[in-house]
């Protein structure tokens, strides 16, 4: 069938896409009051949201602490309504819990933990509309979060997506390209000193493929740092600058 | 559910001055907070809404699907309604922590949406003994900003009225009766949500009835009152919650408020819904 050709002769993808081409990236810091960090984000039809709250004491059992740093805790849950078939529950399946335990080790890998021994931060992901990529956009969601949060970190944390279609490396690949048996490897990486935290691969890929996608995720979740970062630093430049006008008048 | 802690000093505060017929924003008893809606963002449905009340927000969406009918009543669709306390909003929910209050929202919708002339149920049966409609009326509570039942009631009115349901073609063959649901996106019903409800909850605070409690007054209520109240001013379903108890003459008084803040807001509301379908603007969700 000429229509389902993941990518067509002409070098297109299914949604009109070149091979290298992110899709668009809408984001906004600070969507709730009550939480001390939030974001939302949307990454084509990928709809997250973010909230971080503390660090505050630990909830629960105190038995929990860590005496050194800092403890954080992770919950990845998704809308009923957010798949194409309706979900029967919105978290605790095993495919959460994974998800869950991925965001917690990227951002234990970015965080200065050791700056806050014995208390705990928590990290929500919600996922509102899912179209592919949803452990990147929580992933870029969740650092929005935390810069919102003002939360110590080494590096944003950015991470991206890609597959190996017809000999040509992709990115950024939405759910059809995701659910096509193709193979989909995960990266989360620190931008400005590239180093990787967090990458995955599902499916099979031939040896000699692997760098060239790896390297193009690179090269996405580079472009992706540049979009939020441009953005964050405008808006932090437009709120000083209001600030001084405050202060001085 | 709320971590708002009043000293007994605060609590004395909002007390008098709602004796002296103030409320702590400035508002009177009868009127509710700055509020926005917006349908039709999260296109895996088939209707949402987003309703911000002050700083409650409530994210619906409802699906549909072809399901065998209830044999006791062979006749009508069915609908089922879904609560997730999201952890965004306050980490209590995080877990199975927001589980007891959903179960109290859910089971107050289905109670209001219980009445036979709140949607047309009668429309959603597909094939009469056979084949029906089911909605998955799913609602994500993403922050707590008090009087979470109206705005969830208001949020699944809103989507109910968003809603598009596909049409379905019956072909008759030997085998049986084939239904085809069709797939073009322009090729669908709607349903008429003019009797649905809003539940509208009456706080008595001292000796006064307030509509629309912030996080603070619900904390200094001791009683309320929870009715379905539809457009015509119908009561579809009633509830008293709190520690305190209410005598019959202050019952009666407060369905009377109900009634005519109910009304009111079900025409606003009706109105602001016909307006956002006819300027055909995009919606901008989370993002404004």
């Amino acid at each position: 069938m000429a229509g389902m050709e993941l990518l067509s002769d002409q070098g297109f993808r299914t949604d009109g896409r070149k091979p290298n081409e992110l899709r668009r990236i809408r984001f906004k810091k600070g969507v709730f009051k009550q939480a001390d960090g939030s974001a939302y984000l949307e990454q084509g039809n990928t709809k997250v949201l973010a909230a971080v709250y503390g660090p505050h004491e630990i909830r629960g059992g105190k038995g929990k602490a860590l005496h050194d740093q800092l403890l954080i805790n992770c919950q990845y849950s998704m809308a009923t309504f957010s798949t194409q078939d309706r979900k029967r529950r919105p978290r605790g399946d095993r495919k959460s819990l994974e998800m869950t335990a991925h965001l917690k080790q990227t951002f234990n890998a970015v965080i200065l933990t050791e700056l806050y021994p014995k208390v705990q931060l928590d990290i929500y992901v919600e996922v509102l509309q899912s179209d592919g990529g949803n452990y990147c956009a929580s992933v870029n969601a969740a650092t929005l979060a935390l810069i919102d949060a003002g939360i110590p970190m080494k590096d944003y944390v950015i991470a991206c997506s890609g597959s190996y279609i017809r000999d040509t490396p992709v990115v950024d690949i939405n759910n059809l390209e995701e659910s096509s048996a193709g193979a989909e490897i995960i990266m989360a990486i620190l931008p400005r000193c590239e180093q990787i935290v967090f990458i995955e691969m599902n499916s099979r890929l031939h040896e000699d493929h692997l760098s060239p996608v790896m390297d193009q995720v690179m090269t996405g979740c580079k472009d992706i740092f540049n979009i939020l970062n441009q953005q964050v630093r405008d808006e932090l430049c437009k709120k000083s600058a209001q600030d001084r006008i405050v202060d001085s008048g | 559910m709320t971590d708002v802690d009043l000293s007994e000093a605060e609590k004395t505060f909002i007390l008098h001055s709602m004796q002296d017929n103030f409320r702590e924003d400035g508002r009177g008893c009868e009127d509710f907070r700055h509020m926005e809606v917006e349908t039709g963002l999260i296109s895996n449905t088939n209707g949402s809404a987003r309703v911000r009340l002050a700083s409650t927000d409530i994210l619906v969406g409802v699906k549909v699907q072809l399901v065998p009918v209830d044999p006791n009543k062979p006749n009508v669709g069915r609908i089922e309604f879904f609560l997730d306390c999201s952890a965004n909003a306050t980490p209590a929910f995080e877990g199975r922590g927001g589980e007891g209050l959903a179960s109290e929202i859910t089971a107050m919708l289905t109670r209001a949406y219980s009445c036979p002339s709140a949607i047309d149920y009668p429309s959603l049966c597909v094939l009469p003994g056979q084949q029906c409609w089911l909605l998955y009326i799913d609602v994500l509570l993403l922050e707590c900003g008090g009087n979470l039942f109206d705005a969830v009631s208001i949020a699944v009115k809103s989507a109910l009225f968003n809603l598009r349901i596909p049409n379905v073609t019956m072909t008759k063959d030997e085998g049986g009766i084939e239904l085809d649901v069709s797939d073009d996106p322009f090729d669908f019903k709607r349903l008429d949500v003019a009797g649905a409800p809003i539940i509208v909850t009456v706080n008595k605070i001292g000796h006064f009835h307030v509509v629309d409690a912030s996080e603070k007054e619900e904390v200094c209520s001791l009683a309320r009152l929870m009715l379905g109240i539809t457009e015509k001013g119908t009561v579809t379903a009633m509830k008293k919650e709190g520690s305190g108890s209410l005598d019959t003459d202050s019952i009666s008084e407060m369905i009377e408020s109900a009634k005519k803040v109910g009304v009111e807001l079900n025409k606003c509301l009706l109105n602001i819904l016909m307006t956002e379908e006819g300027q055909e603007v995009k919606p901008v969700g989370f993002l404004r």
